[in-house]
């Protein structure tokens, strides 16, 4: 039996060649996400939209929740208050998901066809989250657009806005990468729907994202300490805020830039069980 | 061992077994198969659904990993360097492997450029397919637009844009109308003759095996029960078929007790309430049959004689006829 040659120990230019390609295959997917979106004008427009909606909606909704005694609301309005929640939530939603495409790709035989192709698994992940945070940073800046124009006023200025937008392309960075690693273990639409459903809200709720969480049990506020829409909201909102904390703004980000790693990561590892699945 | 393998795949005793559930027993996808198929030609597996055809593509196209056994492509071992196999190889899959919201162009230049084809090749190559194809017209439309029929070839075609040196095939035909499945037949002989590429084609249809292929092998429960060429198959099936239609399976498994021992008929076989028989000359054979089975008391509902098909070849190796099997 003749050995089988080896390839040799990658050397640094092999591996510059490898992170070259794995960014020009990620490259390719995001833009087919992109053209996807821009062909189906009903569903980016609702992309859009939908912020919007939360925006006002929660705006008017919750406008006297500012009167309750003890809502630190420092010296913005409810709208200042609920715009980093409203972005962070907006980002939270549309990213729950990205899976179904994965979903979809696999009903047909998109996603065996892709697995089978030199693609690498990284760069599959990577196109959608790619994908994921440009849809993200569009919504953003819509519903800043939005506050800007009903009169809303960010001390922070642009490094707020820049700490926003980092923070909620991580929050959509870290659900769209659950989203995907449930869409490859569990292969099914409805499954992948009601998981993220029941996933969503809680992390909404348990977050200071639409309420002031000192005024919420004390239990609430506990919970909301490990709750990365939490560190999410409170970053943006510290580096928004007039002598923007940020004390408060770092550790967060940090957790979130580790927490997407680790969820992108993972999730990358979800396609071998899809694969032992075949 | 000759560094220059003259196989283009090889699979050597692949065993694979899928978990059925809570407390069912694994199923045996795989239970030993082995296969070798030459460079440039085309193989064809052939076999019901479940009997192992899918599976054996998943594990040469690096999808799925065997539980034991080895498989080569173009002498590269699929689990130690899938890389390499994945540059050498298209995988034209059972569902519809395009993408529905990219036009054919599109998809086709996508497919060429994740194989490391450089814009200008890749485009040039997916114009070229596309008039292979008969494409051109519809080319600028969305892939979710096109019927049946040129969905798949544009499936094909996004198998081939990278000229992959083996060419997988599953179940090209499936669901397509007989002239889409003719249309396609054509296009798949026409090329593997044109690009010198090897191709693997799993089929439920017998006539596609005996249409498309140099070689084929029929599989069964995970294992090959039988490969050579369709002619070579059909040929040591000396004689003709005949097929007796009886009233009721116990008939026919009376009248298969009283024809084995009937001179000139051989393999009598019975399958619920038909029955078959080779014999050296049908026509000579009819009467006596007929005269046998009336003795017998046996009411015979029709008598039929033909020329051996692959479906006798199944039915000879697999013990069943093709139509009850698939």
């Amino acid at each position: 039996m003749s050995a089988i040659t080896q390839a040799p120990a990658a050397s640094a230019g092999t591996q510059a060649i490898g992170s070259w390609r794995l960014g020009q295959h990620s490259a390719y997917l995001t833009a087919r996400a992109l053209r996807t979106l821009w062909r189906q004008p009903a569903y980016a427009a609702a992309t859009l939209v939908q912020p919007v909606i939360w925006l006002l909606l929660f705006g008017q909704l919750f406008r006297s929740v500012v009167h309750i005694p003890g809502f630190s609301l420092g010296s913005g309005s409810y709208l200042e208050f609920i715009t980093p929640g409203v972005i962070v939530m907006t980002a939270l939603f549309s990213s729950t998901w990205a899976g179904t495409v994965y979903v979809e790709d696999m009903n047909r035989g998109v996603m065996d066809r892709l697995l089978a192709s030199p693609v690498r698994r990284g760069a599959m992940m990577a196109g959608t989250l790619a994908y994921q945070a440009i849809t993200t940073v569009l919504q953003t800046l819509v519903v800043f657009g939005l506050a800007f124009a009903t009169g809303t006023r960010f001390p922070g200025g642009a490094a707020g806005v820049g700490v926003t937008l980092l923070a909620a392309v991580l929050i959509a960075v870290i659900l769209a990468s659950l989203s995907n690693a449930l869409a490859l273990l569990l292969r099914q639409q409805e499954a992948l729907i009601g998981i993220s459903q029941f996933i969503v809200l809680p992390l909404v709720f348990l977050s200071s994202a639409i309420m002031d969480t000192g005024l919420s049990p004390s239990w609430v506020q506990h919970v909301a300490r490990y709750n990365p829409v939490d560190w999410a909201v409170v970053a943006s909102r510290q580096a928004l805020i007039a002598g923007a904390q940020w004390g408060a703004v770092w550790p967060r980000l940090g957790l979130l830039v580790a927490l997407a790693a680790t969820m992108a990561w993972l999730a990358t590892r979800a396609f071998g069980s899809y694969q032992r699945s075949l | 061992m000759p560094t220059s393998d003259p196989m283009a795949l090889s699979a050597v005793d692949l065993v694979k077994t899928y978990r059925a559930g809570r407390g069912a027993a694994p199923v045996r996808a795989l239970d030993g198969l082995t296969i070798g198929v030459a460079a440039g030609s085309v193989f064809a597996l052939l076999g019901p659904n479940g009997a192992g055809k899918s599976t054996t593509v998943k594990i040469l196209t690096t999808l799925s990993r065997p539980d034991s056994g080895r498989a080569t492509v173009v002498g590269l071992d699929v689990l130690r360097d899938p890389d390499a196999v994945r540059h050498a190889i298209g995988l034209v899959s059972q569902k519809a492997s395009s993408d529905p919201m990219a036009t054919g162009r599109e998809n086709l230049v996508l497919a060429g450029r994740i194989q490391d084809m450089s814009r200008g090749s890749a485009r040039a190559r997916a114009q070229e397919l596309l008039t292979l194809f008969g494409l051109d017209d519809v080319a600028e439309r969305l892939a979710r637009t096109y019927s049946g029929g040129m969905a798949r070839k544009l499936d094909v075609a996004i198998g081939l844009m990278h000229r992959p040196q083996v060419l997988f095939l599953d179940e090209p035909t499936a669901g397509l109308d007989p002239q889409a499945r003719a249309e396609l037949w054509a296009e798949i002989a026409r090329l593997s003759g044109i690009e010198g590429m090897t191709v693997l084609v799993t089929t439920h249809y017998l006539e596609e095996a005996d249409q498309l292929a140099d070689r084929l092998a029929i599989v069964d429960h995970g294992r090959i029960v039988v490969d050579g060429t369709p002619e070579a198959l059909k040929s040591e099936l000396r004689g003709d078929t005949v097929n007796v239609e009886l009233r009721s399976a116990a008939a026919a498994a009376a009248a298969t007790g009283r024809l084995a021992r009937l001179g000139g008929l051989n393999d009598v076989v019975s399958d619920g309430a038909s029955l078959r028989a080779r014999a050296e000359n049908g026509a000579r054979a009819v009467p006596v049959l007929l005269a046998a089975l009336e003795d017998a008391g046996i009411a015979v509902a029709s008598v039929t004689v033909a020329r051996p098909s692959l479906d006798d070849v199944y039915l000879r190796y697999a013990g069943r006829s093709f139509e009850v099997a698939a």
